[in-house]
Parts: C-alpha cells; sequence; structure tokens
C-alpha cells in the first residue's frame, strides 16, 4: 500500500487508496460519506441491494483504522445514509462502529441537513473543524484549505489498452481537496462535473484510487461522463478534454 | 404474402381440397395452389395438434400458421376474446404480418379482428384491446410477459385456441427465448385446449425445437416444407493478391460493385456494423454509375431503416449493405443475389441468408461468398460444403437462467397469488429449465421474495408474502409498477444519439464508449457519412460533415458472432488433408504449401503449435479453431499460467482460428500451458476479476430485477447502472460469493462470453496430442494473426497495469 504525499495550503498529507487522508503531523484520519445503511434504504423501496454494505463499509474503516492507529479520526458528513439509518442500525453493526469510534478520539462533522447522529455511538459532534489553517467541512465551498465531502468524486479515464476505468478518486489543487465517498455501495459524481470542477479555478488533479497506490491525473486527460438525462445549460459546461 | 404465388407444377393436383371457402376462391382468385404443407396444418389443427414448421423463407409458412385459425375463426366466428396469439422476434416482422394478413381478411370478407401489440404500442391502443380483445394478437416476448403480469391475464387467455411462433429457430438460441418459454408454459396452464405451432426456418436439430414448443415433444407433428431448388453457392476470389490479414474483405469492393452491377437486387451481408459503414463507404467511392445502394445496421435510426425497407421492397434499390438486422423474417421482394463478404462462421446462417435472396422457391437462390482472408477461404468453402450436405450447425437453445427465473416469478406475482409447487412443475415443463433442481427454484424464489441473502437478513422488506392458504403474493401493490417498467432480457450498452448539426436530423446511435474516445475535430464513419465530432450537447452527440483525415469506426458490442464447432472441424480436416489442396485457389494452395515446408499444417486432433521470435519478442501461436470466444478466455488464461512461470507474458490476440501469446521469454514446454487444469487453477480467479463477468454480471442484475432499467419517475442510464452494478458485484462477491445472481452471471458467461465449455472439451481432447513446432521465424499461418496485433484490443485485465501504462504514457506526452 503505498500512500500518495500532497501537500495542501502548505500541509503535509497523505492519500490513502482506499479513499482517506492522513495526517501524519496531527495523526488524523479524515474519512468522507460513509454512508452506512445506503442498501437498507433501497431495501425499503423494494431494490434489494445487499445487507453486506454494512460490513463492507465497516470493513474499510477497520483496516484504515489498523493501518494508521490515529489519534483523532474524522467523519466528514454523511456517515449514515439517511435518518432511518442513523436511527436504525442493526444491533451488530451498531456496536462494531461504536467498537471502532472509541478506539481513538473521533469527531462526527455534519453538514446541516446530516441526521443526529446516535449519542451512545461515542465520538464528539460539530458542525466543522479549523485547525492549523485547514478547514474541515461536509459541503465543499471552495475556500481555500478546504478538505471536504459530500461530493462523491469519480474520474474516467481512457486507458492505452482502449479501455475506459471508472475509478473513485480525490480531487485537488494544492489549495483544497475533496474526498472520495468511503462508503461500499455510495455511488458517485463524475469529478468533472461542474460541481466539483467548478470549486478549482485554476484547475486539478484527480487522485484515482488503485488497488495499493494513487494515479495522480490532470483533469485535462480524464473523460467526461456522458449523461444523456442530465441537461445543463452550454456555459456550465465544463470543457471537455482533449482525448488522451 | 406474395411468397405463395407458384405456377402449379406438372401433375401436381391444383389442391382445393382441404381448404374450405371462402379460402379456397381466394386462393384460386389469386392463381395461387395451396402448399402441402399449409393443408398439413389445416388438418392438424382439427385434432387440436402442436406443430413443428420446418420450411425455408418464401415457403408461405406464416400464412400456414394463420390458415387454421383463419378458417375457425370464419366458421365459428370471432369475437370471443383473444383466439389466436402471434409472437415474433421483431416489431417490425409483427407489424408486417399485420399488414399481410389485412389482405386475405378483407378479401375473403371474414369478420376477424386483429391487433399488433409491441413496445410501439400507444396507451390509447392497448386500452382499446383490452377492452374488445382482438381475435388474432400479434406481439413480440416482452409484450407478452407484460400481458402475462396483469391481474386479468388468466381471464385474458382463457379463450385462447392457437399461438403461433415465427422464427422459433432464432427465438430458441437466445435469451429472449428463454423468457418466452416461461410465458408459453404459462399459457399453457391458463389455456389448456391452445395449440402451439412453431415456424422456423431449417436448423440442425428439429427434435430440440420440438421439445422447446412443448413438454411433450412426441405429441407435436413435425411437418416440413417443400424444399427449394438447391442454392447457388459461389466463392469468390477478386483478381489481385489475397489479402493475409483483416476480416473486412475491401479488396474485395470493386467485385462486389460489378455484382451489384449484373444483378437487379443484392443484400450485401456483412459481419458487423463497423465492417457495414467501412465497406458501403468503399462502394459508393467506386459507384460511378450512382447505383442505388443502401446502407441498413441495428444502429440507424428507426425511421432511416425504414425508409430503405421500403426502398427495397418497392424495387427502388440496386444494392443494400446490412448486418444480421436483415437475416430475419421480412420480405425484400426481388433479391437476386446475396452476397456474404467475409467469412459466413456457420452453416445454419449462412443459409438463412441466402434464403433472403428469392423467394420463389422453384428458382435457386444465388449467393457469392467473399473470404476476407486465407483462413477464410477455407471457412467458405467449408460452409458450401456445409450447405450443400444439409449438414447445419448451431441452433443449440439457450439455458435458462436464473436472473431470467426471477423476473418471471416476479411478473406472475404481478398477476396474482402463485402456488409455488405449480409454478416450480411450469417451469420445469420448459425446454430451457427442464433440468432445474428444486433448490435452485426455491434460491430464486428466495431472491425474489428477500433478496437471497444468508440469514434472511432482509426478512423485513420482503417483496414476496406467503399467505395462510400457501400462496405467494406481492407484499406491495406499487412492485408491479417496478416490475413492469423492467421487462425484458436485452441490457442494452449505453449509447448516445447521434445527430447532424445542434438542430438537424438523427442519424441514430453510437456506443457512450466510442463517444469519449473521440475529441472535437476527430471523425468518424457513421450510417454512410464522413462526419466530423463537434461535441456533446444535452443527451446526444452533435457532429457535421467530415472533409477528410483518418476517420474512426464506431464499434459496438457483441457484434461478431464466433465460428461454430462445426465449421471448424470442416476446416481443420481440409488442412490436414493433403488430397484436397487441388480444389483450393492458387494462393491458398500456394501458402498451405509454405506452412508445410517450414512448419506442419497439422493433423487432425492435434493441437499445432508453433513458437518463434520476433521482433526482440517470443511468440507463441496456436491453432485450436475453438471459436474466438473461446480463444478470449484461453489467452487470459494463458498468460496467467505464464507470469507465474515467469515467462513474463506481454500481451495476446485471437481470432475464430487461433491464438498468439507474445512475451519476453521463450516457452520451451506447451504441453505445461495447455494443461486441462488451467480451467480449474485460474478460471476461478480470473472470471472473478474479468470484466466480462461485470459486465454478464450488471445484465443478471437488471433482468432479475436487483438493478433498474427504469424506475417509476425517473430513467436509469446505461452509465449510472454500470456504477451501481459494479459496486454490489465487488460487495457480494466478497460477502456472499455464493449468490444466486454471481451464479448466474458466472454460468452465463461460460456458454457466451467465455465459452468454457468448448474451451474445456479442446483441452481434454488435446492432451498428449500436442504438436510442438520451433521455429527460427514466423510461419506463414501465423502472419495473418501476428498482422492483427495492436489493430485489436490487447488482452490482459489487470486494471492497475493499464492505468500504470496510461499514466507512463501521460509522463511521456508531458515530458516530451
Amino acid at each position: 500500500m503505498r500512500p500518495e504525499p500532497l501537500r495542501l495550503a502548505g500541509r503535509e498529507l497523505l492519500l490513502d487508496p482506499a479513499g482517506a487522508v492522513f495526517w501524519p503531523e496531527r495523526a488524523m484520519l479524515v474519512l468522507a460519506d460513509l454512508h452506512l445503511g445506503k442498501a437498507e434504504a433501497s431495501a425499503r423501496r423494494g431494490l434489494l441491494a445487499p445487507p453486506h454494505e454494512l460490513a463492507a463499509t465497516l470493513d474499510r474503516l477497520e483496516a484504515l483504522l489498523d493501518r494508521y492507529r490515529p489519534r483523532l479520526a474524522l467523519s466528514l458528513g454523511d456517515g449514515f445514509h439517511d435518518g432511518r439509518a442513523a436511527r436504525g442500525l442493526e444491533g451488530w453493526a451498531f456496536d462494531r462502529l461504536a467498537a471502532l469510534v472509541r478506539r481513538q478520539d473521533w469527531l462526527w462533522i455534519t453538514g446541516n441537513h446530516d441526521p443526529a447522529i446516535p449519542l451512545a455511538l461515542g465520538g464528539a459532534v460539530l458542525d466543522r473543524l479549523e485547525l492549523d489553517g485547514l478547514g474541515f467541512v461536509h459541503v465543499p465551498s471552495g475556500a481555500a484549505g478546504e478538505v471536504a465531502g459530500h461530493l462523491h468524486p469519480v474520474a474516467r479515464i481512457a486507458t492505452r489498452a482502449g479501455r475506459v476505468q471508472r475509478r473513485r478518486c480525490f480531487a485537488s489543487d494544492g489549495v483544497r481537496l475533496v474526498l472520495p465517498a468511503t462508503g461500499a455501495l455510495a455511488g458517485g459524481l463524475n469529478v468533472l462535473d461542474p460541481a466539483i470542477a467548478g470549486l478549482f479555478p485554476a484547475g486539478f488533479k484527480a487522485f484515482l484510487l488503485g488497488t495499493d497506490r494513487i494515479f495522480p491525473i490532470p483533469a485535462a486527460h480524464l473523460l467526461p461522463d456522458l449523461d444523456p438525462h442530465r441537461h445543463r445549460l452550454p456555459e456550465e459546461r465544463s470543457p471537455r478534454p482533449a482525448a488522451t | 404474402m406474395s411468397a405463395v404465388r407458384e405456377r402449379p407444377r406438372p401433375g401436381e393436383p391444383t389442391a382445393r381440397a382441404g381448404v374450405p371457402e371462402p379460402f379456397a376462391s381466394w386462393f384460386e382468385a389469386r392463381g395461387w395452389r395451396p402448399r402441402r404443407h399449409q393443408l398439413a396444418l389445416l388438418e392438424l389443427a382439427k385434432d387440436g395438434r402442436d406443430v413443428l414448421l420446418v420450411a425455408p423463407t418464401g415457403g408461405g409458412k406464416t400464412l400456414a400458421g394463420f390458415l387454421p385459425s383463419l378458417v375457425e375463426l370464419a366458421q365459428q366466428g370471432g369475437g370471443e376474446g383473444i383466439h389466436t396469439l402471434y409472437v415474433s422476434p421483431l416489431k417490425a416482422l409483427s407489424a408486417d404480418v399485420a399488414r399481410n394478413l389485412e389482405t386475405p381478411i378483407r378479401e375473403t370478407a371474414i369478420p376477424v379482428s386483429l391487433a399488433v401489440r409491441t413496445g410501439d404500442t400507444r396507451a390509447a391502443a392497448r386500452a382499446r384491446q383490452r377492452r374488445r380483445p382482438p381475435d388474432l394478437l400479434l406481439t413480440t416476448p416482452e409484450s407478452l410477459a407484460l400481458l402475462l403480469s396483469y391481474p386479468d391475464a388468466a381471464e385474458r387467455f382463457a379463450s385462447l385456441r392457437a399461438v403461433v411462433l415465427d422464427e422459433l429457430h432464432a427465438l430458441a438460441e437466445s435469451k429472449r427465448g428463454v423468457l418466452l418459454a416461461l410465458g408459453l408454459s404459462r399459457l399453457r396452464s391458463l389455456a389448456p385446449g391452445a395449440r402451439f405451432v412453431g415456424l422456423s426456418a431449417t436448423v440442425a436439430d428439429p427434435t430440440a425445437l420440438r421439445r422447446w414448443l412443448s413438454p411433450k415433444p412426441e405429441r407435436v407433428a413435425l411437418v416440413e416444407g417443400e424444399s427449394g431448388a438447391r442454392p447457388e453457392l459461389r466463392i469468390l476470389i477478386p483478381e489481385g493478391p489475397m489479402p493475409w490479414a483483416g476480416h473486412y474483405a475491401t479488396h474485395a469492393a470493386p467485385a462486389v460493385l460489378e455484382l451489384v452491377r449484373r444483378h437487379r437486387t443484392s443484400i450485401v451481408f456483412v459481419n458487423t456494423r463497423a465492417q457495414a459503414e467501412v465497406l458501403f463507404g468503399l462502394l459508393w467511392r467506386l459507384n460511378a454509375e450512382n447505383l442505388p445502394i443502401a446502407l441498413h445496421h441495428g444502429s440507424l435510426e428507426a425511421e432511416q431503416r425504414r425508409k430503405v425497407e421500403a426502398a427495397m421492397a418497392a424495387g427502388r434499390l440496386r444494392a443494400v449493405v446490412a448486418t444480421s438486422s436483415l437475416d430475419l423474417g421480412i420480405d425484400w421482394g426481388d433479391v437476386d443475389l446475396v452476397v456474404q463478404l467475409g467469412a459466413p462462421k456457420g452453416a445454419a446462417r449462412l443459409l438463412q441468408r441466402i434464403g433472403r435472396a428469392n423467394h420463389r422457391l422453384d428458382e435457386p437462390s444465388k449467393a457469392v461468398l467473399v473470404p476476407a482472408n486465407r483462413f477464410e477461404v477455407l471457412e467458405c468453402l467449408a460452409a458450401r460444403e456445409a450447405v450443400e450436405e444439409g449438414a447445419l450447425d448451431g441452433g443449440a437453445i439457450a439455458p435458462g437462467g436464473l436472473d431470467v427465473l426471477a423476473q418471471h416469478l416476479t411478473g406472475i406475482a404481478c398477476a396474482g397469488p402463485f402456488d409455488a409447487d405449480r409454478v416450480f412443475e411450469e417451469v420445469r415443463a420448459t425446454a430451457p429449465y427442464a433440468g432445474l433442481a428444486r433448490a435452485e427454484f426455491d434460491a430464486v424464489l428466495d431472491f425474489v421474495a428477500t433478496g437471497g441473502y444468508a440469514l434472511g437478513r432482509y426478512e423485513r422488506f420482503r417483496r414476496l408474502v406467503r399467505g395462510p392458504d400457501g400462496l405467494w403474493r406481492l407484499s406491495d401493490p406499487r412492485l408491479s409498477r417496478q416490475y413492469r417498467m423492467n421487462v425484458g432480457t436485452i441490457v442494452e450498452a449505453p449509447v448516445m444519439k447521434v445527430r447532424l448539426g445542434p438542430r438537424g436530423r438523427r442519424l441514430g446511435e453510437v456506443e457512450e464508449y466510442f463517444v469519449s474516445t473521440l475529441a472535437p475535430g476527430d471523425t468518424f464513419l457513421f450510417a454512410g457519412r464522413l462526419l466530423e465530432f463537434v461535441g456533446v450537447q444535452e443527451d446526444e452527440v452533435v457532429v457535421k460533415k467530415g472533409r477528410g483525415g483518418e476517420p474512426k469506426v464506431p464499434a459496438y458490442a457483441g457484434g461478431r458472432l464466433p465460428l461454430t464447432s462445426a465449421l471448424a472441424a470442416r476446416v481443420e480436416a481440409m488442412l490436414a488433408d493433403p488430397d484436397r489442396r487441388g480444389e483450393f485457389p492458387a494462393p491458398v494452395r500456394e501458402w498451405l504449401d509454405a506452412q508445410a515446408r517450414r512448419s506442419t499444417t497439422g493433423a487432425p486432433g492435434e493441437l499445432l503449435v508453433e513458437t518463434f521470435p520476433r521482433g526482440g519478442r517470443q511468440f507463441l501461436v496456436a491453432y485450436p479453431m475453438a471459436g474466438r470466444n473461446a480463444h478470449q478466455t484461453l489467452g487470459m488464461l494463458l498468460t496467467r499460467r505464464m507470469e507465474r512461470l515467469g515467462l513474463a507474458p506481454l500481451g495476446f490476440v485471437a481470432s475464430d482460428y487461433c491464438i498468439a501469446v507474445w512475451g519476453r521469454r521463450p516457452v520451451e514446454r506447451p504441453q505445461e500451458l495447455f494443461t486441462v487444469d488451467l480451467l480449474a487453477d485460474d478460471l476461478e480467479e480470473w472470471m472473478a476479476e474479468s470484466s466480462v463477468i461485470k459486465r454478464t454480471f450488471r445484465n443478471c442484475a437488471v433482468v432479475a430485477g436487483l438493478v433498474e432499467r427504469r424506475h417509476p419517475g425517473r430513467q436509469k442510464t446505461g452509465r449510472q447502472l454500470t456504477m451501481s452494478a459494479d459496486l454490489i458485484y465487488d460487495v457480494l462477491r466478497k460477502y456472499e460469493p455464493d449468490h444466486v445472481l454471481l451464479r448466474a452471471a458466472r454460468a452465463e458467461a461460460a456458454h457466451g462470453m467465455t465459452d468454457i465449455r468448448r474451451l474445456s472439451e479442446l483441452l481434454n481432447a488435446v492432451q498428449g496430442r500436442i504438436r510442438h513446432v520451433r521455429l527460427p521465424r514466423i510461419s506463414p499461418f501465423a502472419v495473418a494473426i501476428v498482422a492483427g496485433i495492436g489493430k485489436e484490443f490487447v488482452g490482459g485485465e489487470a486494471l492497475d497495469q493499464e492505468l500504470e501504462a496510461a499514466v507512463e504514457e501521460l509522463v511521456r506526452e508531458a515530458m516530451g
């Protein structure tokens, strides 16, 4: 496992291929958008997505905590898919999450619309955290030094073999950073979408998650999603990159 | 139904016997005579017998299927609900048959009503059909599934007297046919008195189709239509050098144009849509006389296809370049020549295509085969031989997938409460599920009810509940809407419409993947035009007329059929028999002689493996002739094993005939690679990671209803679908590797894309019979495949390596 160093607003961070950020100076692990209970939410609508989503996401979380042994872990919002998931987490999953939360200091960052975090889980709840010039929030505003989640960036790239790969990714310009979603069934938004690309006025790099390393790729080499059902005004459209 | 027009042959009675009025007079007024098989079907219908009618195209098959129903309705009167249900694989075919039936109905003035019900039928027409059911209802497998999912299905079909299945050979081979088989079994329960009639082109194995048609195949009468005159099959080797490689046969364009010039109307069949575009472009570049030549393939705008079809039927075209989109059904009028450009890949398929020419049975169909390279010459010879001997191939009945069963069970639940034991019997009565174990059925039922996860984790989200009466029913009536929006077994790759100019007309659709490889200014060939990519506007690809450059050609997934085993065996036998060389054209003879001198042409039952160095790399070329799908899988497995043996493989490429693998170190003992345990050791692991299985899983997840194609109120796009199905795949694979949908995906991939069965047969057959030839340089046989390297996708699914390579390229680009 090779984390990728990233200098953000003067701080040295490590981007982990599992989709989390480690800040060695502070021994702090940051991850975003666990979306626990997403499978169950879809099951309520009649689509029986695998309940293993919980185990898969918690396994991911546990592996990260094992790898970095942080002093502080930070969940950047959307820890639960919705209010019902937060209130009705299955017993075993609740216990397991609570145990993970208690292994170190834990902070739940919540946006205004996030569901209430069950107190029994442990950890403190904050709207945002400011630390050494970095601002940890759920919804990015584009401010300098901001580390955010919410948008679930994924990137598409054409490989030499003529295939298109779609991977979760970080997005950063060295001034601000958006994290990929950690949840096993959390979907993604193309990083070229104006909602993400628009945060980086001077362009950005996507850091694609590989099996055991990160692939930093400039935005100009990425492919947009061609979504036949998203209607955008032409001026909102992100510039089409040259073919790679 | 013009196909029935025929002069009575001397000595044959102008049999009016058997055809009652008013049809007898109607036949006579048109100067037609009823055919033997039409009379046979009338007789059999009186006894309520099921029938499989096997007849060549143009035999008046469809009328034969309907005539007994028309007679019954004329005698007994209609208006008593649906009397006859007709199912065809194509919406267009159902519409065409409806038009053709209107003539006899009108001219005999019988009181028979008729309606078409397909995905194109408007709501008002559907409501009308419901209020006043037509006597004859013409539909498709998907629309039948929908009709069966309504609570009034039992009532609606109780009156049914006959079911007519057109192009049965094509349906039975496909996943759509599996869904249809389930629906028909349901119909047999709802209308026990109905007779089932299958109409099929000539097939290798009518017994299998009789079983498909009925659980009691011995009671299905087999009626064979009069076989027409023997087709005249010629193999064309144009003047000039014969190509060594490639599948497009572009060298033959001038010769093809000359053939078109000398015939009234020709169909030029090709094997892929990309080949159609390229050939069409070439023909027009040469077409100094402006002969009206059109293009027809499945990705063109429907309106455009209809225009071509109409022009064809009206005799306004001299030729149409077509893919399998013209293989089936519709009567193309006065076609007097069929050209098959590139190898036919199967004898039955070739015969089907030849049948598109000359619908008059007493004159031979004329067809010309144009091989694209030397191997294909042998394949064309083999196909001609097979057609002449009447030895057909292919036509294997599609196996029953667990995903299709899941969809069917959901549909049944939508119609009303059901008894699992009874439905199990119904399902087992179909040919695709004849071997289904009860445990598998129960697993699928559990999947539909609770998602099929271990420990019954979704009890509280049950979609099906079992009442105190022991019957299963939907837990929420809204689920039926979800079902109806997602019915069917065809899952399309994500496509985008192509529009000429921001407000211009639509030309058709290309795969999203292809669009993602384009940059503004790139040109490509599509819809018979040279187009320049302008950009993506909302949901469409905007193009303008291109002015030149090196155009790309859009390719489509799943375009190519692999060479059939029967044809491959013939090719192998031809290669190994030196006495037959004399029959071959000179360039092929010389090629075989050179191969025999430098290497060997092999012996039947033996696997020839050549190794040689070239360009600093070590090549291994093997000639299993097992078809490209099996070879593709073999390539993946071989490179994995070579990797483990430290042979540093770099890539491979597969064709229908052979496979080439190259690496940094020579393979000294190929016997160690081509072992039976190749499948055992590596297959599982490779399958789990490969994009083939992910793609298959995505389809199964949609068909089974785990992922939606559409949700009430909004439309899911192919892309979004890929995303969530892939995430689900990863989670399932890790946490519930034996889940019923993973089993469904593995089974489907083994049958289709990966062709594991054929590969396994091959590996078993060649143990101890591997003929390894070490060569100082490339052999004549190997040229075709090695020349193709770099032009096709180079195998290897290792995602990270691919990314690594992309990064290296970018770095070079950035630093260079």
